[in-house]
């Protein structure tokens, strides 16, 4: 039994660690996060939500307390943005080398100097060296199906890391769209019980994180984080398709492809934009630009194999980041840039860096940037510049 | 497998043992030694060890005994003992 | 309720052979809380001597649950588990073990946070006063005069006043002891540990390689900071301060030994002018003229 609501994606993040039945949540404010962890002390206070909230002192704090309570055994969420996901950086690999599965939302915000609330994704790339499982939504109902799924596929035996769901400041957290919520006795199905590797428990000796003997054993560690991460796109894959089963809402899993199928050009994106980048797809489609999108669901672990199966034979590839690496290009671009050529595949690529610190694009600007792009590469065979920093038409 | 190995993961976990260290005795420069014949029962030397090497003998025998494989010669008992039931000597 | 040495179990939760430097005062502490609460504990440890006192993986020098964490962090990350501890309904005892860094300096806001919040679990602060395991560096619990390696001419600052900070938080329990006298602590832990919310103990700990004495005088160190009364033993039960039993008799300066006794054993206080001591003898009148008004006196 369905209920759909009007939800801003804050609410829908909101109501998915609800329905997950998170036993402990930390909060700390931020714009534009803030309101998650107010509609959580709110599901928690007026008994709504079984759960303990700690309304902690910092970030840093934040992610601290909820990895002190999932390590404890119980399912801990929180949610951050910009600064404050800097400022809890050091937490988030602790949490991560720890292999402790955890979930937390992310609202993608630009980072100052100067101050600025609107969204881009630097503060979320900023975390993909990490170890975390990193998700970027397009839209709400997306926000809060995979919050629910990331409960379950980080508590996988075959993952156990923790896991970040994101979606774009104000453009979907502060925007209402309507939601199906499904009802708790479904996710009770989807949901198993808390799994993780190890707990603290009074009377169970086990010592976590002290200096290695043998740095070999600390790589070793290292090493399986990334094979964890390889191994999860199979693990997130299976959940979507048992969501799917359940909800009638399938994803895709790593990826999403729009309008692939005869596509010669290919336009690569992730987060909210995606959704503006369907329309520009269609726009460029109807003036006889057979370009395609795929839609990068998962940025860690990185899909390239799905990714380079759309690709192989293509015109061109344009990447559009809403960050950058500063000194070397955008890290979306990066990481298809390193997999097209680990793999050997020869094929024009391009990075569009544009919507840097919350500048508006629309699915005008998309299909504007992408019409001057492709032009070149169909005459010249090639990109002139491989990176192009675009403020619109 | 190694230690932190669980099914298949490789994770920071240890477990505790005795010499997590090595034979820390090694470390000693002088090393305590022990006369019965003085000995009150106080067990000032026995709470006062920080290497936790001090063992109580309630039953027959020397009141305490002292594990010099892992005894680092810090002196604290010696100087706590009011009669000098432990006296500090040179390692060999 | 009064403990005596033969009532102490000899279970032993710090193990021989660890890491700990000769004459530790960490290691005393660590054995003292295991005497104290035994299997109840759960440590959460941030950065600091204590990190490397366990030894090194795969293996480790403590019987409690151990969780190591970054330096800022652990009174946030014990909340988190007393939280877990009690969703779960498991009887554990969740302690956060920090150094003078991870208490009074970069844990400040973390220890501050949990104290206003109230969270249930017992901050111990070990204070061997300076960041001994990078090497002997000052924190703010370092007292005035003191060398270190980046105060060579020794500190002009005075040592933070934690306990009193603490009182301030109006916390349930607030305490202070030392590891010269460990049934004072040890009654202190378990008193703690019988109280919900957050409790504060501050545990005096002479450093031989730091402070510059013998390994063997850890303990006769210790003793000389109360009867000079440059180390005061209180507690405090809901904002009620009492001063403890082996601190009494220093209530009355004329009962407290000159501080050059306790001075003249530390090769850190080597640079102490005579106009020096003079301001370390005024500060503790002050802090007893202090403590002692706290207490209603």
């Amino acid at each position: 039994m369905m209920v759909v609501k009007p939800l801003t994606g804050n609410y829908a993040a909101a109501y998915a660690a609800k329905l997950s039945r998170v036993k402990v949540v930390a909060a700390y404010p931020i714009t534009p996060q803030t309101t998650i962890v107010e509609k959580l002390a709110q599901f928690i206070e007026n008994g709504e939500m079984d759960a303990k909230i700690i309304r902690v002192e910092s970030e840093h704090s934040a992610l601290a307390a909820a990895y002190g309570a999932a390590s404890g055994g119980v399912r801990a969420f929180t949610a951050t943005s910009s600064q404050g996901l800097l400022y809890m950086h050091e937490m988030v690999w602790w949490v991560a080398g720890s292999r402790i599965p955890l979930v937390m939302t992310i609202v993608t915000r630009a980072l100052g100097p100067p101050w600025n609330i609107w969204t881009d994704h630097s503060d979320i790339m900023d975390q993909r060296d990490s170890g975390w499982l990193i998700m970027m939504a397009e839209h709400n109902q997306e926000v809060l199906d995979e919050t629910i799924k990331m409960f379950k596929i980080t508590e996988d035996p075959r993952v156990f890391l923790p896991g970040i769901v994101g979606l774009d400041a104000f453009i979907l957290s502060h925007t209402t769209e309507p939601v199906d919520i499904p009802d708790q006795e479904l996710v009770d199905t989807f949901l198993p019980p808390r799994r993780q590797p190890y707990v603290f428990r009074p009377g169970d000796p086990l010592l976590m994180g002290n200096v290695p003997r043998n740095l070999k054993d600390n790589m070793r560690m290292r090493e399986d984080i990334h094979n964890s991460l390889e191994v999860a796109k199979k693990v997130i894959e299976e959940v979507d398709e048992e969501w799917g089963k359940l909800t009638g809402r399938r994803y895709g899993g790593l990826i999403e492809c729009y309008r692939c199928e005869d596509a010669s050009h290919f336009i690569i994106g992730i987060g909210a934009w995606v959704g503006d980048m369907r329309e520009a797809v269609d726009s460029l489609r109807t003036n006889g630009i057979r370009v395609g999108l795929i839609k990068v669901r998962y940025v860690r672990p990185f899909p390239h194999e799905d990714i380079l199966k759309w690709v192989a034979n293509a015109k061109s590839v344009i990447v559009f980041d809403r960050s950058v690496s500063a000194g070397s290009a955008g890290p979306l671009f990066l990481d298809v840039a390193a997999h097209l050529m680990a793999a050997g595949i020869r094929v024009p690529v391009k990075n569009i860096l544009a919507g840097i610190t919350g500048l508006d694009v629309t699915h005008e600007d998309i299909a504007d940037a992408v019409l001057k792009s492709v032009a070149e590469v169909e005459e010249t065979g090639k990109f002139s510049r491989f990176i192009e920093w675009y403020y619109g038409r | 497998m190694s230690e932190g190995e669980v099914k298949g993961k490789v994770l920071p976990i240890s477990k505790p043992c005795i010499g997590v260290a090595g034979k820390t005795g090694s470390w000693r420069a002088m090393r305590p030694v022990y006369d019965d014949s003085k000995c009150i029962k106080c067990r000032l030397c026995w709470l006062y060890c920080p290497e936790n090497v001090i063992d109580l003998n309630e039953e027959e025998g020397p009141f305490i005994k002292i594990d010099y494989n892992y005894c680092k010669g810090c002196g604290i008992c010696a100087t706590v003992c009011p009669k000098n039931a432990i006296v500090m000597v040179p390692e060999r | 309720m009064p403990v005596t040495l033969r009532d102490l179990p000899k279970e032993k939760f710090l193990l021989p052979g660890n890491a700990s430097c000769p004459g530790c005062p960490e290691a005393l502490g660590l054995k003292y809380l295991g005497m104290a609460l035994g299997r109840k504990v759960i440590l959460v440890v941030p950065a600091g001597c204590t990190s490397i006192i366990q030894g090194l993986m795969p293996g480790g020098a403590f019987i409690y649950p151990t969780f190591n964490v970054p330096f800022a962090s652990s009174d946030a990350v014990a909340a988190g588990v007393a939280a877990a501890k009690e969703v779960l309904g498991d009887d554990a005892v969740v302690v956060a073990w920090g150094g003078d860094g991870g208490t009074a300096d970069i844990g400040f806001a973390t220890l501050s946070g949990a104290a206003e919040r109230n969270d249930n679990i017992i901050h111990i602060c070990v204070d061997n006063e300076a960041y001994m395991n990078t090497g002997i560096q000052r924190s703010s619990l370092t007292p005035y005069g003191a060398w270190t390696t980046t105060t060579w001419r020794g500190k002009r600052e005075n040592k933070k006043e934690l306990p009193l900070i603490m009182l301030m938080h109006k916390v349930p329990y607030v305490a202070t002891a030392s590891v010269g006298y460990p049934l004072d602590f040890i009654e202190k832990l378990r008193k703690a540990a019988s109280i919900k919310g957050f409790k504060f103990i501050h545990l005096h700990a002479p450093c031989p390689v730091g402070w510059r004495f013998d390994p063997s005088k850890t303990i006769k160190v210790a003793k000389l900071a109360v009867e000079t009364g440059m180390w005061i033993l209180f507690e405090a039960e809901n904002g009620k301060v009492t001063i403890s039993p082996p601190s009494r008799p220093y209530a009355d300066k004329s009962k407290r030994k000159p501080i050059e006794e306790y001075i003249k054993l530390q090769g850190r206080f080597r640079t102490l002018t005579k106009d020096d001591i003079k301001i370390l003898e005024k500060a503790v009148d002050d802090a007893w003229n202090t403590i002692l008004k706290l207490a209603g006196k």
